[in-house]
């Protein structure tokens, strides 16, 4: 049922889209051809090479798109994820290397995986803003890689354990700081199930 | 062949008539001499001064009496964009619009006042008139050299008149065309994407705000958003017949390459269907494939698939993030990022993975390599607290600069004709998208809206 409701509501939001593009008025494209030369000046030179037409300009379509999957998550699952028993893991400058720190923070968060054993969780990976976005994408990955492979090794389930990186894209403090950067580069941990 | 369309069926003939039809060839009969036709400057070796008076704005065809406002606005509107147009090539010396206000307004192609743009030292100027007809507008324009009062361009445009900038960009690229022999950008395309709706992320605890594909005009207007799905989307790229854009969505969780065929109101094309996470899509100069990096082997690598998402081959197998490729113009090699040597740094290879070499020396990423006949790949460069725009020329190696710690600036991408970069830069607060020309002038803010990253240039 809830379900049903958010892709309507998708839905709308799509043809609200479209709707809009459509009141923007049609784009059309300009035909072209080639002129006589003009009559006035009586010794005109004129290209009289016939030109290719324009290229069409035509309105892009907005078609409606789904929203993510696991949009809906029970009430319970928000509130244990709000004030959740995992701690983050945090990272040096364009490491994905695990400090004993974070070696320490991930023991912690096993046991509490050990505990629970039915969560399901998401491992995201982030970076601080120095790096450039695109390699980011890729540092953020092995963040979260790291993390994960070290809990299988404590005897996590490794089906209970996905991946996705961020980069620098969802920044936890905005801060222009070292003492900001180092908040941002982490790995995250989302449960996204739990019975 | 049928040259003159019907403006309402002209969307869809067009695009007909462009994929099949051979290239139209210049009439035997009267071929004029580069002498005729090219307008030089009267001073050798300096670029030529144009100038783009207000076009001429006719009474409609169907009634008597004085033109209406939005035929004038159109003829205002013209002459406007199609100065920048002309502009930002730098192949003529634009006279500022305000020099010649004073000259009277020639009411119809025949009565120009050459000796009042002689005094003004034009080699240039631009005439042209704007008519409403019963399915739409005609525009016609002439390019008179001022010394001998001849015409050295003549052409009607006819279509619609609801967006009147395309007409001054049909113009600028006809008139770049016939008088320098010049492949004009004036109507390309950038896209890139946007956090500029606002709109919360769905399933998410922390607040994380949306970020989605935007595609403009190359000159930032006609600003569209492309996708609705609420979600963080980003590196998109056009496909070289600017039909498509592929892109990165985190949708479905993970991230997944999906392509959009934008004019088709079609549902946008899962490729990767979360085997792994996949990122930075380019497609290959003909069309048929995608390049990629995927970490679905264990780390991130760089794959080509056709662009259906079939037959995905890995091309590098190393244990270092291998990221963001792009082509080169053949096709035959593919340049990325790779931390295998310690940073990240811009790699070349063969398009079948054969032959790695490092080119740059020093954080680098997002290497964008540029349409022949340049040979050179832009990228962006750790020079100190934040990043700057560089650009390597692959013959001698040499290394050049565009950007000077203006804020952080990052994300290259090139004009097709390789003579602008697009990218993003902090240097006005928020990120925001910028051109600029490959000397490292004109520079030319694009959008003003939220933060816009990530550009990257269309056919």
């Amino acid at each position: 049922m809830m379900r049903r409701a958010v892709l309507q509501a998708a839905a709308t939001t799509a043809m609200t889209a479209s709707v809009f593009l459509a009141a923007c008025g049609g784009n059309k494209p300009p035909v072209a051809k080639p002129l006589p030369p003009p009559p006035s000046p009586p010794e005109t030179t004129a290209s009289s090479r016939p030109p290719l037409p324009p290229e069409p300009v035509p309105e892009p379509v907005v078609p409606p798109e789904p929203l993510r999957d696991d949009a809906i998550r029970s009430g319970s699952i928000d509130d244990i994820n709000r004030n959740s028993p995992l701690k983050p893991v945090f990272f040096d400058y364009d490491s994905a290397d695990l400090s004993p720190a974070a070696k320490t923070a991930l023991d912690e968060n096993a046991g509490v995986l050990k505990k629970y054993g039915t969560w399901v969780l998401t491992i995201e990976g982030h970076c601080d803003e120095r790096g450039t976005p695109e390699y980011n994408l890729a540092l953020g990955e092995r963040r979260a890689v790291a993390a994960r492979t070290y809990l299988v090794a404590l005897g996590v389930a490794a089906d209970r354990l996905r991946t996705v990186s961020y980069g620098k894209e969802f920044p936890f403090d905005p801060g222009k700081d070292e003492a900001a950067w180092a908040k941002n580069r982490r790995a995250h941990f989302v449960i996204t199930a739990a019975k | 062949m049928t040259k003159i369309l019907v403006p309402s069926l002209a969307l869809f003939a067009g695009l007909a008539l462009s994929a099949q039809q051979p290239p139209t060839s210049p009439p035997a009969s009267r071929q004029p001499s580069d002498l005729d036709v090219v307008i030089s400057s009267g001073d050798i070796g300096a670029a030529p001064r144009f100038a783009v008076p207000d076009f001429i704005a006719l009474s409609s065809v169907a009634r008597s009496g004085a033109p209406d406002t939005e035929t004038a606005d159109a003829a205002r509107t013209i002459a406007r964009v199609l100065w920048d147009d002309l502009n930002f090539e730098r192949e003529f010396a634009l006279i500022p619009r305000d020099v010649y206000k004073t000259i009277p307004a020639a009411t119809s192609i025949t009565d120009v006042p050459f000796d009042r743009w002689r005094e003004l030292n034009a080699d240039g100027v631009v005439i042209g008139t704007v008519q409403k007809t019963d399915t739409g507008v005609r525009v016609e324009v002439r390019l008179f050299n001022v010394r001998s009062g001849q015409s050295a361009f003549n052409m009607e445009y006819s279509g619609s008149i609801a967006n009147v900038r395309v007409y001054a960009h049909t113009i600028a690229d006809d008139i770049h065309k016939t008088q320098r022999n010049l492949r004009g950008v004036a109507r390309t395309r950038l896209t890139f994407n946007s956090d500029r709706d606002g709109e919360r992320l769905s399933g998410t605890v922390e607040n994380r705000g949306s970020k989605e594909i935007y595609i403009s005009d190359y000159d930032g207007e006609n600003q569209r958003r492309m996708t609705v799905n609420r979600d963080l989307n980003n590196t998109s790229v056009w496909s070289p017949d600017g039909r498509s854009i592929a892109y990165v969505s985190w949708r479905r969780g993970p991230p997944n390459i999906f392509i959009s065929n934008i004019y088709s109101g079609l549902a946008p094309q899962d490729l990767t269907k979360s085997i792994g996470n996949n990122w930075t899509p380019v497609f290959s100069p003909d069309g048929t494939r995608i390049a990629f990096s995927s970490n679905r082997d264990g780390n991130p690598e760089i794959y080509v698939m056709n662009k259906d998402g079939s037959n995905v081959r890995r091309l590098t197998n190393h244990p270092g993030n291998d990221i963001t490729p792009t082509w080169s113009p053949s096709g035959t090699q593919i340049a990325f990022t790779s931390s295998r040597g310690g940073d990240a740094e811009i790699y070349v290879m063969g398009a079948d993975g054969i032959g790695i070499q490092r080119v740059t020396n020093g954080y680098s990423d997002r290497p964008t390599w540029s349409p022949a006949p340049f040979n050179e790949i832009a990228f962006a460069a750790r020079t100190g607290p934040g990043n700057d725009i560089r650009v390597v020329d692959l013959a001698t190696r040499q290394v050049r600069q565009l950007t000077f710690g203006e804020g952080t600036n990052e994300s290259p991408a090139f004009a097709p004709n390789g003579r602008h970069i697009a990218f993003n830069s902090t240097r006005s607060g928020k990120e925001q998208v910028f051109t600029i020309a490959r000397d490292g002038k004109d520079l030319r803010q694009i959008t003003r809206t939220g933060n816009n990253k990530q550009p990257h240039w269309s056919n």
